[in-house]
């Protein structure tokens, strides 16, 4: 049981990016939280991590959905093609 | 020869989402976002020749766009007639000073410095996104802005999860390291 609380700093940074989108188990944040009390550089990557995390949902920031940037690229290149053959 | 080329067959790629992003934020409406977007390009397309290459491709573009987000203001405020402006003082000696202290907190400036801030954090964490590879950005934004589930992010891009996460990992640390520089 102690011994698999222990874990890689490699694994403690994967199951830190998955936190960031609620997809980690509570197994995994305990033997995530269980490194930082040791580990600094994994203590520094969950703050940077974490600040990352926030400063994106405070932003409110957005983009287009896929389906959106297809069709935009569509209508887009089909006013492209009319320009080119509309030139002598 | 100029500093900076255009290359319409490269707008979508690099600059819509950042115009999209430019656009909400100021217009609040998806659909109206999307149109305005499309206009620019059009726009765009058609004064093509008048590109001097002095600035870069992304600023020209935002300058034909904000000139179409005034010219949406001005058609829907020239479509609901003169702005209605309401303001009510008390006069009576008993509330004597009162609107002061009602203006002090004034809602709607606290939400505009609110919004302000989110502006410029949401142009922040764009000129971050661009300096990422292609395939970084793109799959970042599908996780992390639009919130899509990793399955269906693989299914799209046609990746492994376990790839998936290489690639959220690599991006997520240039662009903490990104945002520590310019706004963290």
């Amino acid at each position: 049981m102690l011994k698999s609380l222990f874990i890689s700093k490699e694994e403690a940074f994967h199951i830190c990016d998955k936190s960031q989108y609620k997809e980690s188990s509570l197994w995994e944040k305990m033997k995530l939280m269980f490194r930082c009390l040791f580990c600094r550089t994994t203590r520094h990557y969950v703050d940077r991590n974490t600040k990352l995390t926030q400063a994106i949902a405070s932003s409110k920031v957005e983009c287009l959905k896929h389906s959106e940037r297809e069709l935009l690229e569509a209508q887009l290149k089909k006013h492209l093609k009319n320009k080119v053959q509309q030139q002598p | 020869m100029s500093e900076h080329q255009i290359d319409p067959n490269k707008w979508i790629e690099h600059y819509s989402d950042y115009l999209f992003n430019y656009t909400i934020s100021r217009v609040n409406d998806r659909d109206i976002a999307k149109d305005l977007i499309q206009d620019t390009f059009f726009a765009g397309l058609k004064s093509m020749k008048n590109f001097k290459g002095e600035a870069s491709e992304r600023t020209w573009l935002i300058s034909i766009l904000k000139r179409k987000i005034i010219d949406y203001y001005r058609k829907i405020n020239s479509n609901k007639g003169q702005a209605e402006v309401r303001m009510t003082y008390n006069n009576t000696e008993e509330h004597e000073g009162d609107w002061l202290e009602e203006r002090i907190e004034d809602e709607g400036y606290l939400n505009a410095l609110e919004t302000l801030e989110n502006t410029e954090l949401g142009d922040a964490i764009y000129d971050c996104l661009d300096k990422l590879p292609e395939k970084q950005a793109t799959v970042f934004k599908l996780k992390t802005i639009l919130n899509y589930e990793t399955e269906t992010i693989c299914n799209e891009l046609n990746i492994t999860p376990s790839n998936l996460w290489v690639i959220i990992h690599r991006a997520r640390i240039a662009m903490a390291e990104c945002m520590e520089k310019n706004w963290l």
